[in-house]
């Protein structure tokens, strides 16, 4: 009994209780910067697109919807758009939101002093003219149609022109329209939001968000068990799989945009033969990559991971394992009696990678390819990737909600990071530029199908698998829509009710 | 003793500068950059005059030795540089970071020693007996687990078991409220305790051993005095200086972070800035943190070799001897 006793108060001793009608979350990696357009990490989006909004955002099947803008048009041949701005919207300084923030901010992401990553994807865009407070005509100079999707991302929110026009330091001051307005970021520890009350959506239905950074993603599950946080965003499916079967908490999963891939130096020997590529393609079982890296939790997938766009896997090439075959094309190639290739991966990131690279790994020695692996340090890969320094390379790339924009970097001839990919051909080029002034949906699905069937036969890449981006909720936390781009937009939907 | 306190504060210097200028070269050869470790593989789609744009925001646009005597030149001053992220100056981050760390120190070094000493005390007078092995047995677990073992599996236990977790991320100073600040410092110190009690116990007792077989001993026992009155009066005290040493080596290294416990508690300690900083590359933020651990360590070894003097009178740092 005595000991009973003491558990009991060791129990209390070490249990406390959350501040009501505030949402507390936690994640493992916290923002890196607050301004929303020179911003390209994940975390930090997680926490800018609270604060922030562009025109359009996204829903939960990455349909293109309203945000600042209420409607908007193409003209006939996809080189004007105009969107009509939302009325009654303030900043959270109070001022109000005009055509000429909107102009403001998109000239910003266009000026190279800004260092916007983004700017890559606006850079169609020649004027926009402010015919009146509420209209903004984009006007430019190709047509293009997956401009609208790449306007859905915090990395093209609306920023205040007073403030640009000001100086004020973006990474100092969030000053949004968002559903949340920023109070304090301590980073790597906490970020403090508060409701904000003027937002022109319904909502928010908490006062704010405790932000937490909990760096080991096993005391976040743990966290969540013990009833201390509310919310959580995992990134590691071996912990967020932790929480299937625990009936206490509640998993989120949505199939994720981001792809897990292994890329292939076409420019390098003796991957600039077709046959060598395509052997590494037939000789690998992409669900057994899946099941070894990422306990099955995922999917096979070809290079557009978007729902809309995705290919029956049977119609692709290679994408069920032929041994033989690939030994064939090893022959063809005049590699009869195997080769040796070195893979570059990144030692946790993903979390997966360095099985991934295992599984491929012995799987390639089957067919008489000896991959040596080189598991670098994050920043070191990433060097080594930009530069193509690499035979192949285990990577997570992140998705697009277009397929143009998803992959206009890798497989044009004009195309930001072609010298990563080092692989286009001219009906890859065609294809896409076909793509971008596409408007009618039945055309562009053809269009990418295509796409994606060449590109899985000249190989340049083997695509793997998509994972589930994983939130976990206690059960009284109701109104979040998980999105297949992890946004946390519908944050301000969320009710707490029964929370004790 | 007052010039050997003199000369010793002066044979930092050296010290100081050689850690600086090594973290210096080192951070700069590891590849990638402030501009890359923010961007990520998106830093392939910046132009140039983009990159440009960017080296000069993050102060990388001048050479190398130009950084590094620009930097030691404010360093005298006392200032240390800023972090563009944390948006603050790089001592006030330290400074902010520092108390809970010292705090996590002290904590831990002090369950070392509630563990280590008297186990180690009892395996030396009681030895080879069965209360001897199950101490060494403890003793090489401790030495045997890592930390991040103990830590999670600590972790595990109280949420699976107890559903209670004592830092989920809320961290808080002992100045605000006391009790959740030990409640949350407890598990941690613990693990780092733990490990370091094995060194502490195994030290005692080897020393313990080594004084009970000295002369001075024997005659105490010869005498006919008490056994007890020979271990406290005679043997403890000798005994305990190795051990000093050894605490003293363990503080420095807690001093500079417990940077895997921080990371597992969820603590924001010295050792989980300077990692970030590193991963981040934020060049102002390492410097300023290794010189300050550097510092730290060195203090620390001055003070076990002043503690020495006290409890061993035979060594001594005045001149006059």
């Amino acid at each position: 009994m005595k000991r009973f006793i003491a558990l009991l108060g060791l129990i209390l001793f070490f249990s406390s209780s959350l501040a009501q009608g505030t949402l507390v979350l936690a994640r493992a990696a916290d923002t890196t910067g607050l301004d929303p357009h020179t911003q390209t990490a994940f975390a930090s989006f997680r926490l800018l697109e609270l604060i922030y909004e562009p025109l359009v955002t996204l829903d939960g099947d990455l349909n293109i919807v309203p945000a600042l803008a209420e409607s908007w048009s193409f003209n006939d041949d996809s080189t004007v758009l105009t969107m009509n701005l939302r009325q009654g919207v303030t900043f959270h300084d109070g001022s109000p939101f005009t055509s000429a923030d909107v102009k403001a901010s998109f000239e910003r992401i266009l000026n190279e002093e800004t260092g916007a990553a983004s700017r890559a994807n606006f850079t169609s865009i020649e004027s926009i003219d402010t015919p009146d407070d509420y209209t903004a005509v984009f006007n430019l100079n190709t047509p293009d149609v997956p401009l609208l999707a790449a306007m859905a991302s915090v990395g093209a929110a609306i920023v205040s022109d007073e403030f640009i026009a000001g100086g004020e330091d973006f990474a100092a001051k969030a000053i949004g329209t968002g559903p949340f307005i920023l109070d304090q970021w301590t980073p790597e520890e906490v970020t403090t939001l508060r409701a904000n009350t003027d937002w022109w959506g319904e909502g928010p239905y908490v006062d704010g968000i405790e932000m937490r950074v909990i760096p080991d993603e096993t005391s976040i599950v743990a966290a969540l068990r013990a009833g201390q946080i509310d919310f959580a965003l995992l990134n590691d499916p071996i912990a967020a799989t932790l929480l299937i079967g625990d009936s206490s908490v509640q998993l989120n999963q949505v199939p994720a945009l981001a792809y897990h891939v292994l890329q292939l130096n076409a420019s390098r020997e003796p991957m600039d033969k077709l046959e060598v590529r395509q052997a590494i393609s037939c000789a690998i079982d992409r669900q057994e990559v899946l099941d070894t890296a990422s306990l099955g939790y995922g999917e096979v997938t070809g290079p557009l991971t978007i729902p809309a766009f995705k290919v029956p896997n049977d119609e692709l090439f290679c994408y069920s394992k032929d041994v033989d075959k690939a030994k064939e094309l090893l022959a063809q190639a005049g590699y009869a009696d195997g080769l040796s290739l070195k893979a570059i991966v990144a030692s946790a990131e993903p979390p997966t990678a360095l099985s991934e690279a295992q599984s491929i790994q012995a799987q390639l020695a089957e067919v008489g390819i000896d991959l040596e692996i080189e598991s670098l340090e994050l920043s070191v890969y990433i060097d080594r990737w930009l530069a193509a320094d690499f035979d192949t390379a285990v990577a997570l790339n992140g998705g697009r909600p277009d397929p143009y924009t998803m992959y206009v970097r890798y497989f044009t001839k004009d195309g930001n990071l072609l010298k990563v990919s080092n692989y286009v051909d001219d009906t890859l080029d065609s294809l896409m530029a076909e793509g971008r002034a596409e408007s009618d949906p039945a055309q562009r699905l053809e269009i990418f199908t295509q796409f994606q069937k060449h590109l899985t036969e000249m190989s340049p890449w083997v695509w793997l698998y998509h994972d589930f981006e994983y939130t976990a909720q206690q059960p009284y936390v109701s109104g979040f829509v998980p999105n297949p781009t992890d946004s946390l937009y519908s944050l301000s939907q969320v009710k707490l009710e029964g929370k004790e | 003793m007052f010039a050997y306190l003199v000369r010793r504060i002066l044979s930092f210097i050296p010290t100081l500068l050689g850690v600086s200028l090594l973290v210096f070269v080192a951070i700069r050869l590891v590849p990638g950059d402030a501009i890359t470790a923010t961007l990520g593989t998106e830093a392939g789609m910046l132009t140039d005059v983009q990159r440009q744009a960017l080296e000069r925001y993050y102060g990388l646009d001048k050479p190398g030795w130009q950084q590094y005597f620009v930097w030691l030149g404010e360093a005298l001053k006392g200032n240390l540089g800023f972090s563009i992220r944390h948006g603050k100056a790089v001592i006030s981050l330290i400074l902010e970071r520092f108390p809970l760390t010292l705090e996590l120190a002290l904590f831990a070094m002090v369950i070392a020693l509630v563990i280590g000493i008297p186990i180690g005390l009892l395996s030396a007078i009681k030895q080879n007996s069965i209360f001897d092995i199950l101490g060494r047995f403890i003793a090489l677990a401790g030495l045997a687990m890592p930390n991040f073992l103990v830590g999670t599996l600590i972790i595990f236990a109280l949420s699976v078991y107890f559903r209670i977790l004592p830092n989920a991320g809320d961290y808080t100073d002992f100045a605000t409220n006391p009790l959740k600040n030990l409640q949350q410092l407890f598990f941690p110190a613990f693990t780092l305790g733990f490990a370091f009690s094995a060194s502490v116990m195994r030290m005692t007792r080897s020393s313990m051993l080594e004084v009970l077989n000295e002369d001075y001993v024997r005659t105490a026992r010869s005498k006919g005095l008490a056994n007890r009155r020979i271990i406290n009066k005679h043997a403890l005290r000798n005994a305990l200086i190795p051990v000093i040493t050894l605490i003293g080596v363990e503080m420095g290294y807690l001093l500079g972070g417990a940077f895997i416990v921080e990371q597992i508690f969820a603590l924001p300690g010295l050792g989980r800035l300077t990692i970030n900083a590193v991963s981040q590359r934020e060049y102002a933020l390492v410097q300023g943190a290794s010189l300050f651990i550097a510092l730290n360590i060195v203090v620390v070894n001055l003070l076990v070799d002043l503690l020495y003097a006290t409890l061993d009178p035979r060594i001594s740092y005045d001149d006059s001897n």
